[in-house]
């Protein structure tokens, strides 16, 4: 016991000084810095940089990163990656844009005539620093990363720049004309329908998407007239934004300005090696942004690899470790050349249900090995019905179907974790065509398409969006939220026109027995929809639905970690051992149990000796012989150890000396000998709940000795229970249990009996009868040892007597030789009492 | 002449003989008595219950779906007790089985009759699972047969997505999901056990297994401790749930069953090991 708590007390001890030393990651400071550069079409506008230097903390050259922030945000909100960045041993710079922060300056948009030329001088100034590795003179080794604005800002810079090594842009735009102003159709933002509520996040002086609570607690700051006009925008954008978001119709001049500020127009000069990270739920920049920057960055012949994760602008789980290993080993392969695997060129964040033992949601991460589009690899045409249905648009656009609400969907939907989208349509305004159930899963992975023939008059402006219907009482689900908003005009003297009509790009499971349903509704609350009232039909040019899917994406194989069979397996091997070493160990030098004793003899002891655990001696070099037929008395005092030496005779403990041999036989636990053994030490033991009867069959067959061997009768003779042998033990009273138990004792009337105060609890003329049944017993030949403190018991009943005293034999021998020996006192007989207190008197 | 006539080690203490002196307890009887009346507890509460109405929930709970059909009540029974219950039930069979034998002073008389120690302890172990596999045995059978009879013999639904699986599939499922009970809650058995030939005192057993499975439940909650939870005990104790989802996952069931196994092989061997050299002296 003690071995073993030393022993967990070590380990305690090792596994708390092996957390102390581990290596805890390196301490990483960041250096404020003002970093003053000029910008602007000729050069002329000075701009100071607020920045913050993440130096690598091995020391050394490092690769450096740009972290760029996303809208609304400053240096301070990508502090967090930034520091874990520089702790994988980059040289990491954060900066707050022109216009942002405590940079100065106006937002330009990510301008090639502003940010870009700003970033251009953050990479100049990199190249000074003594951390930094250079590739030459003037050119460090650079990658930058960020999300949304920052995204694109790693995208314009890389365009422009071909200092740049390595990026990685977060779901950002590729033509942010065509994400304000987008058209299923494909007819341009010019006919584009104007995404009204994310562009007022987008401009609104609020800076951005409301992001998390903090935001919509904070405590609003008053503003001044300029401010609350056009916050921090350059007025130009300003002004130009004002004109569109009061016709909702993009201008020529405003569909320029924003491409200026694109990533579509110079995305194919861009050399660095590409990481594109979209979000599944973003309903800002979609994931068909990413497709159109991977396409013209990979037409130049640039690597470039495309992730769909589980994240966006309407909120997700963000995915931000994943994110940050995908990031690193993209950086670890292109800037440190570390030999780092890169995410393969598509890859596509899928639920995996719960984990088995969180029961936490978990995520895939299906790999392609080649990108195949929005179109897929291969695809599913599924059959649309339903009548031509009529539509309203109502009068001045309210109330509005609701697909996303920008910026608060992220906050409802719990961290997006369920894949619930809230999603109301207005009745009369929409129009539905839904597919049969589907006989076979169907996992949607691209834009799917469908054409619509819509009859009315004049421009139209519709949603559509594709539903996922299931059987059951719940609500179909929108995948994502996202919907395809598309203008169509009706020709003068035509009543209809057919329009093809890209759906939004998602990646979804459709489960067998699951219906398509294709809606097409007048209204979306994140959209400028017209005022005026108007009815049109809705209806399908052609039934068929082409849902885009990807047969090449395969889960990269988990197979079982190694423990799950190692650890069983060594845990039997340890058992084994446990096992193995825990044999009762057989007294070395001796051969105790070879030597062979006398068969004759019923019970030699020699040299026994048993210890307290606190080293007090119970039994001290007892030894003594009983022969057969004898009637032994084992006469002492409390403590004078004849129990402990009873329970040494039944193998019951184990001796720490000496030994106990029955008809020669080594007494060990368990040894076959001890069924030639009755005994009755210490009390009954019998299950409560069993009759008497019960109790002594039961007893007989755990011994598995034939039953007719047990002489059930005479036991129950000396029992003398009578009807109560029938009854549950626990009605007996204290010497029924006891004659109860004598008897199970003499079952199979066996040839040593050994009884402990078997007297204590019966009335005389039952001591009486035990006498007698006793000096019974042993006259048949067998032997019988009874333990006393009654003198006048052992006395009348035995014919030899073992006095012992705190463990140690005293006197043995015929009770007439004992009483002879002692010197009768006052006129009667000697008494064995006397005798007895003679002898402990001499003793102690 | 070593031994008395007809004496054989091993044919002491049959099975048969500790089966019956096990299965006349009071504790035995109720607690088979409260395993099979508790499905209809159930059914009683859900028939009384509020019907309907939670159809606005985005996900559907097990407790949603437990009245759709006796396959789906089976699964919600089996849900609500595997975690406390049978754990209870196994922790009483196995916990018991010596400790009470030492309390009740018939330990003595078993070992000098002499049944060997070794047999004497593999014969209440195998006695003991017995008794606890019919425990985790019977409770969703009679569950399945109280859903089926109240609620009908329908296809299952699947908690969360709400997609339904035929009936006659879903069978041999339900019989892995009784398969992977009786495999975890061999840690509780191995454990009790354990615990039952140290100490003397029966409910001591039963309380110290269960006290140590509410601790490994609550450790289990603390993220801090990352991956290093997958080797608690508990820690895949509804890893059955994936043999109900619509793809059967094997991959948290093996992993459940191998710690399972693990620590029982341990456990087992440590009580052998430990009530070998004892001293009895109950």
């Amino acid at each position: 016991m003690k071995r073993v708590a030393a022993l967990v007390a070590v380990l305690a001890l090792v596994g708390v000084a092996a957390w102390l030393i581990w290596p805890s990651a390196p301490e990483v400071r960041g250096q404020e810095q003002r970093i003053a550069v000029v910008d602007g079409p000729a050069d002329d506008q000075r701009v100071e940089i607020d920045a913050t230097f993440f130096a690598p903390p091995g020391g050394g050259k490092a690769p450096a990163v740009l972290l760029a922030h996303g809208f609304g945000g400053s240096k301070q909100s990508v502090r967090f990656q930034a520091e874990r960045l520089a702790q994988d041993g980059y040289a990491v710079l954060t900066w707050s844009a022109r216009g942002f922060g405590r940079s100065t300056g106006q937002i330009a948009l990510n301008s090639p005539d502003y940010e870009v030329k700003d970033v251009k001088q953050l990479i100049d100034w990199l190249a000074e620093r003594p951390e930094v590795r250079l590739d030459a003179a003037g050119d460090p080794r650079v990658g930058i990363a960020g999300g949304s604005y920052g995204g694109s800002i790693a995208l314009m810079t890389a365009a422009h720049d071909n200092r740049v090594d390595a990026i990685v842009p977060q779901i950002t735009w590729s033509d942010l004309a065509d994400a304000l102003f987008p058209d299923a159709t494909g007819q341009g933002p010019e006919n584009g329908v104007f995404k009204r509520m994310w562009a007022g996040f987008f401009f609104g002086r609020g800076g951005g998407p409301i992001q998390g609570l903090e935001a919509l607690t904070r405590q609003p700051e008053p503003l001044s007239a300029e401010e609350a006009r056009c916050g921090r925008f350059l007025p130009a954008i300003c002004d130009i934004y004002q004109q569109v978001a009061q016709t909702g119709k993009a201008t020529p001049e405003a569909v320029a300005l924003l491409r200026q500020s694109s990533p579509v127009a110079v995305a194919g000069r861009i050399k660095a090696p590409t990481l594109l990270v979209q979000g599944q739920r973003d309903s800002l920049f979609p994931l068909d942004h990413a497709d159109a920057n991977a396409r013209a960055i990979a037409a130049a012949g640039t690597p470039v690899s495309l992730t769909w994760f589980d994240g966006g602008h309407d909120g997700g789980n963000g995915e931000a470790d994943w994110l940050h290993d995908q990031t690193t080993a993209w950086f670890g392969h292109y800037l440190k050349e570390d030999g780092s695997a890169v995410a393969q060129p598509f890859t596509v964040t899928r639920d995996g249900g719960r984990d088995p033992g969180t029961r936490q949601r978990i995520r895939l991460h299906p790999e392609a090995a080649s990108y195949p589009g929005l179109g897929g690899t291969a695809t599913t045409s599924v059959t649309l019905s339903g009548p031509e249905q009529p539509v309203v648009n109502p009068p001045g656009g309210a109330p509005a179907s609701i697909s996303t609400v920008p910026g608060v969907s992220g906050l409802l939907g719990g961290g997006g974790q369920s894949n619930v989208s809230l999603s109301l349509d207005m009745p009369g305004q929409s129009a539905s065509f839904e597919s049969a159930p589907l006989t076979a899963p169907l996992q949607l992975t691209g834009s799917p398409t469908a054409t619509i023939k819509v009859s009315g008059k004049g421009q139209v402006t519709l949603f559509a969006k594709l539903f996922d219907v299931s059987d059951s009482a719940q609500p179909p689900t929108l995948p994502a939220g996202l919907v395809a908003p598309f203008r169509v005009t009706v020709p003068e003297g035509q009543s209809s026109v057919e329009a093809t009509v890209t759906l939004p790009a998602v990646d979804h499971a459709f489960a067998a027995g699951h219906r398509l349903r294709l809606t097409v509704a007048t209204t979306d609350m994140g959209y400028a929809t017209p005022a005026e009232p108007a009815s049109y039909q809705i209806g399908l040019a052609s039934p068929a639905l082409t849902v885009p899917t990807v047969t090449t994406l395969t889960a990269p194989a988990t197979g079982l970690a190694w423990w799950v069979w190692a650890l069983p397996l060594a845990s039997i091997v340890v058992a084994a051992l446990v096992l193995a070493t825990g044999r009762r160990r057989v007294r070395s030098g001796e051969d105790a149990a070879e030597r062979a004793g006398e068969p004759g003899v019923p019970l030699e002891i020699t040299g026994l000796t048993k210890a307290y655990r606190n080293g007090e001696l119970a039994v001290d070099g007892l030894s003594f012989r009983v022969e057969q037929g004898q009637v032994l008395g084992l006469l002492g005092p409390n403590g004078a150890g004849k129990t402990t030496t009873m329970r040494m005779m039944m193998g019951l403990i184990q001796p720490d000396a000496g030994e106990i041999r029955i008809f020669g036989d080594l007494v060990t636990s368990g040894a076959p000998v001890l069924s030639r053994l009755g005994s009755f030490v210490e009390g009954p033991g019998f299950l409560p709940h069993l009759s008497g009867r019960e109790n002594l069959e039961l007893y007989w067959a755990a011994t598995g000795r034939p039953t007719a061997d047990a002489r059930f009768d005479e036991a129950l003779e000396i029992a003398g229970l009578g009807k109560a042998l029938e009854r549950a033990v626990r009605t007996y009273s204290q010497g029924m249990r006891q004659r109860l138990a004598i008897a199970q004792a003499m079952l199979g009337l066996p040839d040593l009996l050994v009884l402990d105060e078997p007297t204590n609890g019966l009335d005389p003329p039952q001591i009486r009868e035990m006498r007698e049944v006793l000096k019974r017993y042993a006259r048949d030949g067998r032997t019988v040892i009874v333990s006393s403190h009654l003198l006048a018991e052992v006395e009348q009943t035995c014919s030899h007597v073992v006095v012992m005293h705190r463990g140690r034999l005293v006197s043995a021998g015929p009770v007439s030789v004992l009483l002879s020996e002692a010197v009768p006192t006052n006129g009667h007989g000697p008494r064995l009492e006397d005798v007895f207190l003679d002898l402990i008197g001499d003793k102690s | 002449m070593t031994a008395a006539t007809g004496y054989a080690p091993r044919r002491t203490l049959p099975l048969k003989v500790e089966i019956v002196r096990q299965f006349k307890r009071r504790r035995t009887l109720v607690m088979f008595g409260l395993l099979l009346a508790l499905p209809w507890i159930l059914v009683i509460a859900f028939q009384f219950g509020p019907q309907g109405g939670g159809q606005q929930q985005a996900t559907l709970r097990i407790s949603d779906l437990a009245s759709a059909s006796g396959l789906n009540f089976a699964a919600f029974v089996l849900s609500v007790s595997a975690s406390f219950l049978l754990v209870v039930a196994v922790a009483l069979f196995c916990g018991d089985t010596v400790a009470s034998e030492a309390s009740w002073s018939s330990l003595r008389y078993l070992l000098a009759a002499p049944v060997p120690r070794d047999r004497l302890l593999r014969q209440k172990l195998i006695v003991a699972l017995g008794y606890s596999a019919t425990a985790v045995i019977c409770l969703p059978l009679m569950a399945l047969l109280a859903g089926t009879l109240a609620f009908g013999w329908h296809d299952i639904q699947v908690p969360g997505t709400g997609e339904t699986i035929p009936a006659l599939d879903v069978l041999p499922r339900f019989g892995i999901v009784i398969g992977y009970a009786l495999v975890s809650q061999l840690v509780v058995a191995a454990l009790a056990f354990l615990i039952s030939t140290v100490t003397d005192s029966p409910l001591g057993a039963v309380g110290g297994a269960v006290g140590l499975w509410i601790v490994s439940t609550i450790l289990q909650a603390v993220e801090a401790l990352g991956a290093l939870r997958e080797f608690l005990p508990t820690f895949w104790n509804t890893a059955w749930l994936d043999a109900l989802a619509p793809e059967l996952d094997w991959s948290g069931m093996a992993k459940g069953a191998s710690v399972s196994v693990t620590y029982a092989a341990i456990l087992i061997a440590v009580a052998f090991r430990r009530f070998r050299r004892k001293d009895v002296v109950s």
